[in-house]
């Protein structure tokens, strides 16, 4: 049965069920939300207002055997960025979603009434009911509550205390296959869910079917080659599986580029006991456990269960992002107190990267002291959580906190804090920060491989030269992915294994019955890409927004003391495309 | 001469994380790597003070040598 877009309004709280206009049918993911954003949501709308939608969508090979491809894509006007947003996570829904040919569910509208709402969707529609007993509750005692009321594999989309506030920094959690919880981490997206009122939706996945696949031989014989790829390759068959993302703290720490001190130097002195080799061992010593996917079918599983040191269960998805953000950016050497903010961000539902930089500026402000863990979790939870004033400006994102405490040294484009590379020691992830239609994000077109790990080529970090084109192909290719469902860490394999690139092409011509080639590949991550920035520019936004704070530029990074140095004109060359 | 040789993920099992280690001036980085039986086709990144380097180059007095098998994250 062809897939259907089902719509939810949530003004005079009704749904339909509706045919998938032809433009969108090949469309999934990340070109599918910015697609509908681009078309329905007007740009200059106020982001938390009845105007704005909030789209999810599983991606084209979402469902399907092929490997890693049960990422689900969210898409929005942001409240933090007031661009358009796509921020993707894995857990089980987007299988569902696509199980169920639900090619998109679209949020749209506003209620009248001051209550929380349910969407319990099911194949034959959504169902919307009243839940008041759910607020302020956090997200895992959310999905036990859902859990108590639907049967166990139910999948589970929510938010915490802090998306019902509206904070920028808030997220969507979405159930794993272990009942924990993966976030669509940025963007404020918990802002735009909690703006329309639903806390939480439930995915039945009873009456979910395969999906069609057009040709299964060549479809299984494609995905044996594409999962392969990912086994065979170091990336993703031995480092990400034993060390997790986290395995990058040292790398980076290194090469000179790990953000230490709100971005004041390149190195830190507590690397080694915040990195990926010493959680290894502490999970060795403690009955935690590596290689733990976030989505079945997952062949890489970067995630982990993460105990205390009473071997009791702490976090788990902790991931180098969030490690780096708390770690090396506000100076705590403590992973136990890493691990704990991390399980409590979970459950507020807040954004770990956007957060901890929040906290990075503030201390560079004068609110805490750099180093002080506790502290910082002490206002997670009492002021975050709590929704205080203090706590309501720290949700409001690193570029509030700065103008708040009159910081100069803010790092943010498009007011979302840069992630874990600081972009003057790696120039080519700046081009990505400056340029992407996100914001400052790393996963929009992540330079890091050619410009430190010597994957997909090599290219000087320290070096401006071949920077904006080693960007823009790989935010071209990444909105590609992000199309397809798959996880972005299928790019390492991909990038330099080629029949693992053209497996995915493989795959989409089989189950789609498609003859694209890799060059309509490549114009689908292009149109996507003029999408989002039509939509930005639509919003207000200009090329000056496609630029790194000032500091960058002024302040040398030690220890290889070198500066942003890019050109506004050298920048804008990225869109020549 | 002096140099300290840092070693990273499984790079370490039954080695060492970090040693100051005495060289012949005239050696390179792949002898170095051969002398841990590290296989070559194993090193992912060289980084010589931060920067990436090759196997055939060489190192000078206190130099910091950092060696990593192929990895990734993100």
């Amino acid at each position: 049965m062809a897939d259907k877009i089902y719509r939810v309004n949530m003004s005079d709280l009704t749904s339909t069920i509706e045919d998938v206009p032809e433009s969108w049918a090949g469309l999934g993911g990340r070109g599918l939300t910015s697609t509908i954003v681009a078309e329905e949501v007007p740009p200059t709308c106020e982001s938390l207002g009845k105007h704005n939608k909030l789209v999810f969508a599983p991606g084209l090979l979402t469902g399907t055997i092929a490997a890693n491809s049960g990422r689900l894509s969210v898409g929005s006007k942001s409240p933090l960025t007031g661009g358009i947003k796509e921020s993707n996570s894995g857990g089980t829904a987007a299988q569902f979603f696509a199980r169920l040919g639900i090619k998109a569910l679209i949020i749209e509208g506003k209620p009248e009434k001051d209550v929380l709402y349910c969407l319990h969707v099911k194949k034959d529609g959504v169902e919307i009911s009243e839940v008041p007993d759910l607020k302020g509750k956090g997200n895992f005692d959310t999905v036990n509550a859902i859990l108590a009321k639907h049967e166990g594999k139910t999948g589970v989309i929510s938010i915490g205390p802090a998306g019902e506030m509206k904070m920028c920094v808030s997220n969507i959690s979405v159930r794993d296959p272990d009942g924990k919880i993966r976030s669509a981490g940025r963007g404020g997206l918990g802002a735009v869910m909690g703006s329309k009122n639903v806390k939480c939706i439930a995915i039945d996945p009873a009456e979910s079917s395969a999906v069609e696949i057009n040709d299964p031989e060549a479809f299984k014989a494609a995905a044996k080659v594409f999962a392969k790829a990912l086994v065979d390759h170091p990336v993703s068959g031995q480092g990400l599986p034993t060390y997790g993302t986290a395995v990058l703290v040292n790398i980076i720490n290194e090469a000179g580029g790990l953000p230490t001190r709100n971005f004041s130097s390149g190195q830190f002195e507590g690397a080694e006991k915040i990195s990926g080799e010493t959680m290894l061992e502490l999970m060795e010593e403690r009955g935690g456990k590596n290689r733990h996917g976030c989505h079945p079918g997952c062949v890489i599983r970067c995630s982990q269960v993460y105990n205390d040191a009473d071997k009791k269960y702490l976090t788990s998805g902790f991931e180098y992002e969030s490690i780096w953000a708390m770690g090396a950016d506000c100076c705590v050497d403590n992973l136990d107190q890493i691990a704990e903010a991390d399980r409590l961000m979970d459950d507020i539902g807040i954004d770990t990267i956007e957060t901890s930089v929040t906290f990075g500026v503030a201390m560079e402000g004068g609110l805490l002291p750099f180093g002080d863990g506790a502290g910082i979790l002490k206002m997670i939870k009492d002021d975050i959580g709590m929704g205080t004033p203090l706590g309501r400006l720290l949700g409001s994102g690193a570029g509030s906190v700065g103008k708040a405490y009159g910081v100069t040294r803010v790092p943010v484009v498009k007011n979302q804090a840069i992630p874990a590379y600081d972009p003057r020691a790696v120039k080519g992830i700046g081009i990505t920060y400056a340029t992407s239609t996100m914001g400052a994000d790393h996963t929009a077109g992540y330079a890091v491989t050619a410009n430190v790990l010597n994957v997909g080529g090599s290219v000087d970090p320290l070096k401006k030269e071949g920077q904006v084109e080693l960007s823009r192909n790989l935010q071209i290719a990444t909105a590609a992915v992000d199309t397809a469902g798959l996880c972005i860490f299928v790019a390492f394999a991909a990038l330099d294994i080629p029949e693992a690139f053209s497996a995915i092409v493989d795959m989409l011509n089989a189950r789609f019955g498609l003859s694209l080639t890799a060059d309509d590949v490549n114009t689908l991550g292009m149109s996507i890409l003029k999408t989002e920035r039509s939509f930005n520019l639509a919003a207000g936004m200009t090329n000056k927004d496609d630029r790194l704070p000032e500091f960058f530029s002024e302040e040398p990074l030690p220890p290889h003391n070198v500066v942003w140095d890019f050109t506004g004109e050298e920048i804008d060359a990225f869109w020549d495309f | 001469m002096q140099v300290t040789v840092k070693l990273f993920a499984n790079f370490r099992n039954n080695r060492f994380n970090k040693e100051i280690r005495t060289i012949a001036p005239d050696i390179t980085v792949g002898a170095i790597v051969t002398e841990l039986a590290i296989k070559k086709e194993e090193v992912g990144v060289i980084l010589i003070n931060g920067r990436h380097g090759s196997l055939d180059q060489g190192l000078t007095e206190g130099d910091t040598l950092s060696l990593f098998p192929l990895i990734g994250g993100g």
